[in-house]
């Protein structure tokens, strides 16, 4: 009885591992790990969820294609729930328990600068895909959005002439905020115009009455947005319900990063001019034909990938495929040095190359008005540098360097 | 100071206290009456958001969606959740508090899984109106004059109907209702779900004003809170009072300063008058008030 029953045990655990051993043989070798760090839920959801799904279909994509150096890539996410302590407990995680070859992730900029000293510390790869306030000078970490000298630098010098000189800047309240709102501040000035005041929000912040009369007091010609999240949606909805879409245009650093396009009317929405280094909307080959595949793999279920975010996360991780193809191999020294080679890639948001001086990117900006729940682009401007990071950060001379550099503008 | 803009702070003013006062009002309800702290408020205004939004969306008038489907909708919803967990829980604060609490994340997930995590909503409705040289949203008007008849309603109810009799004997002495024949499970349970209902509409009526996500409940459920706790036990003239109280310092606040500082000083004659007057404004004022 006794033997019948271990032979039994033993026949049952062989054909539970069966599936697993015959995966790992028919793909060859051992995976190569890759972790995802993503608010899949709580307040920041609307910008998580594209992102994972650009981030899978990326990973599905090269696995189709027969890996990376030979090996399968093995893709895990992690949800720290809008929750900064939980991304620092995932990177963590990632480091030490998955040893993972690379780490793609971080939203907010407070949850990169949380976890950027701990994949520094572990000596773990880290792609931040995100836009955001530029400046960060850090060789393990390379950051694949836009940054203002690429998005409001563009912005800037499309609105003033056609809306005047005098700008009102409504802001979130924390890093991305407060340093986007003083390159808006640089931007503005550099076009011969002036800011009359900038409003800091907390993210939880849902009441925009007093703001909106306060700005309707300062008489701006151009109100420019730097507000994130689900609450600070409300913002757009009041300006619109007090009668101001038609008074004062409005530009933004954020609108449309996540599902404002969506969630708000057309007539609150429409008008609203904005930079980015990808829209969906982008009418372009390789943009159609990239939508064509992600729509047929993901169904009725594909989310709308408005700007920037979701595509930056495609975008970064087939840089940091093509740095590994280039390394022949996942060491992480091997892996930065190919990617400071300068790696290029060519995909639906266009050209984006890696800056050796910063570890940001030259990509390709595109300026569009939103328009019936989605954005109308306007205009294109290729190969666009990130002067902002170049300023302040040469890791070719210091490669030591660690540090987030913040422009210096007298308010 | 000219006129106009004397009168655009003040309809500020109402429309903060009066916006605090209706995203309250349903917490007033069910904490005076029953006692039980319902972390899952914001998620009951949130239910109310897309109960209007998505019965506005199939065809539906969107005034009957705000005023009649979505606190019918939620008052129902409360109904089964008191059933199910309120009812095992009475007189275990800390316990009910965890469940809703526990509730409310449950609901978070429910309605993203369901819905997603995106609704696209209605914009106010009435357009706009000129105060002087400011423009004003009429919406906000309406909300103010929804945030009086709200009130005046409840109160009535309790004041007036055999109904708000039996509601407030019971929540006086809950044993001596039931001696004269009153079951105060079935009122405690009409409580639980008129709280709710209120709740639902209030959900509704912002909906048209904020960034309707599964969410969403958060960035309103502290602030009801600080409101319910600093008006006291008496639940009606409480929530006005804390509402008038805490709304004109945020909105003053906000005007004088920055958002950031109008939130502190709020929060600092919360604590303040928490310090001086810890049963809340009508532990020592309105006392004989509802």
């Amino acid at each position: 009885m006794k033997i019948k029953r271990r032979a039994a045990l033993k026949g049952l655990m062989a054909g539970m591992a069966a599936p697993l051993v015959l995966r790992h043989a028919a793909l060859g070798a051992d995976p190569i790990t890759v972790v995802g760090i993503h608010d899949a839920s709580g307040g920041l959801d609307i910008y998580g969820k594209p992102m994972i799904a650009c981030l899978d279909f990326a990973v599905d994509e090269a696995n189709a294609a027969g890996g990376l150096l030979g090996r399968p890539i093995q893709l895990i996410n992690y949800d720290p729930q809008s929750n900064i302590q939980l991304y620092t407990q995932f990177a963590t995680q990632a480091a030490t328990k998955d040893h993972a070859a690379v780490v793609h992730g971080g939203i907010t900029s407070a949850s990169r600068e949380a976890i950027r000293p701990i994949l520094d510390r572990y000596r773990t790869l880290y792609f931040y895909n995100t836009q955001y306030e530029g400046g960060v000078c850090d060789r393990n970490t390379f950051c694949t959005g836009s940054t203002p000298a690429q998005n409001v630098q563009k912005l800037m010098p499309y609105i003033m002439p056609k809306w005047g000189k005098k700008v009102y800047i409504v802001a979130a309240d924390y890093n991305y905020g407060q340093i986007t709102s003083k390159w808006i501040t640089k931007y503005a000035r550099d076009g011969g115009g002036s800011v009359l005041a900038v409003d800091f929000f907390p993210l939880d912040v849902t009441d925009f009455g007093p703001a909106i009369q306060k700005i309707q007091q300062a008489k701006p010609d151009i109100v420019i947005s730097a507000l994130v999240g689900g609450a600070h949606v409300s913002f757009y909805r009041q300006w619109a319900a007090a009668g101001m879409k038609s008074r004062i245009p409005m530009a933004s650093t954020t609108f449309g990063g996540g599902n404002e396009t969506l969630i708000l009317s057309p007539e609150e929405a429409n008008g609203i001019v904005c930079a980015y280094s990808y829209f969906q909307e982008i009418d372009t080959p390789a943009n159609h034909a990239f939508l064509e595949k992600f729509h047929a793999k993901m169904g009725p279920n594909a989310p709308y990938l408005g700007a920037e975010l979701a595509m930056r996360t495609y975008v970064g991780f087939n840089l940091w495929a093509e740095g590994v193809r280039k390394a022949g191999s996942i060491d992480r020294m091997k892996v930065i040095e190919a990617l400071e080679t300068g790696i290029v890639n060519h995909g639906p948001a266009g050209t984006t190359s890696i800056d050796p001086k910063t570890n940001h990117v030259t990509l390709d900006v595109y300026l569009a008005e939103a328009q019936n729940r989605g954005f109308k682009v306007l205009q294109s401007f290729p190969d666009q540098p990130p002067l902002d990071t170049q300023m302040v950060c040469d890791l070719q001379k210091h490669p030591n360097e660690n540090k987030q550099y913040v422009v210096d503008v007298k308010m | 100071m000219a006129l106009d803009i004397v009168f655009a702070v003040g309809f500020q003013v109402l429309s903060g206290v009066a916006t605090l006062l209706i995203t309250s009002l349903g917490l007033a309800i069910i904490f005076g009456m029953m006692r039980v702290i319902n972390l899952a408020h914001g998620e009951f205004l949130m239910l109310g958001a897309y109960a209007a939004i998505l019965s506005a969306r199939a065809g539906l008038n969107i005034w009957i969606a705000m005023l009649v489907v979505a606190p019918l909708a939620v008052g129902g919803i409360g109904l089964i959740i008191e059933r199910l967990i309120i009812r095992q829980l009475y007189g275990r604060m800390v316990d009910t508090m965890l469940a809703t609490w526990g509730l409310s994340l449950a609901l978070i997930g429910a309605v993203t899984m369901i819905f997603g995590n995106t609704v696209a909503g209605f914009s106010a409705p009435l357009g706009s109106f000129a105060i002087g040289s400011f423009t004003a949203s009429a919406y906000a008007l309406f909300l103010i004059v929804a945030a009086v008849i709200l009130l005046g309603g409840v109160w009535a109810i309790l004041r007036f109907t055999p109904a708000g009799l039996i509601a407030r004997g019971t929540m006086q002495n809950a044993e001596m209702a039931s001696a004269l024949g009153v079951s105060p499970d079935r009122v405690y349970a009409v409580t639980f779900a008129a709280g709710s209902a209120v709740s639902g509409l209030a959900g509704a009526l912002i909906a048209p004003f904020s960034g309707v996500v599964p969410t969403m409940g958060a960035a309103f459920i502290a602030k009801s809170f600080i409101t319910v706790i600093t008006g006291g036990a008496a639940m009606l003239a409480g929530t006005f009072s804390a509402s008038g109280l805490l709304g004109t310092v945020a909105t003053l606040g906000t005007f004088a300063t920055t958002p950031v500082f109008g939130e502190v000083m709020m929060l600092a004659v919360a604590i303040v008058l928490l310090r001086l007057l810890p049963q809340g404004i009508t532990g020592r004022f309105f006392r004989r008030a509802l």
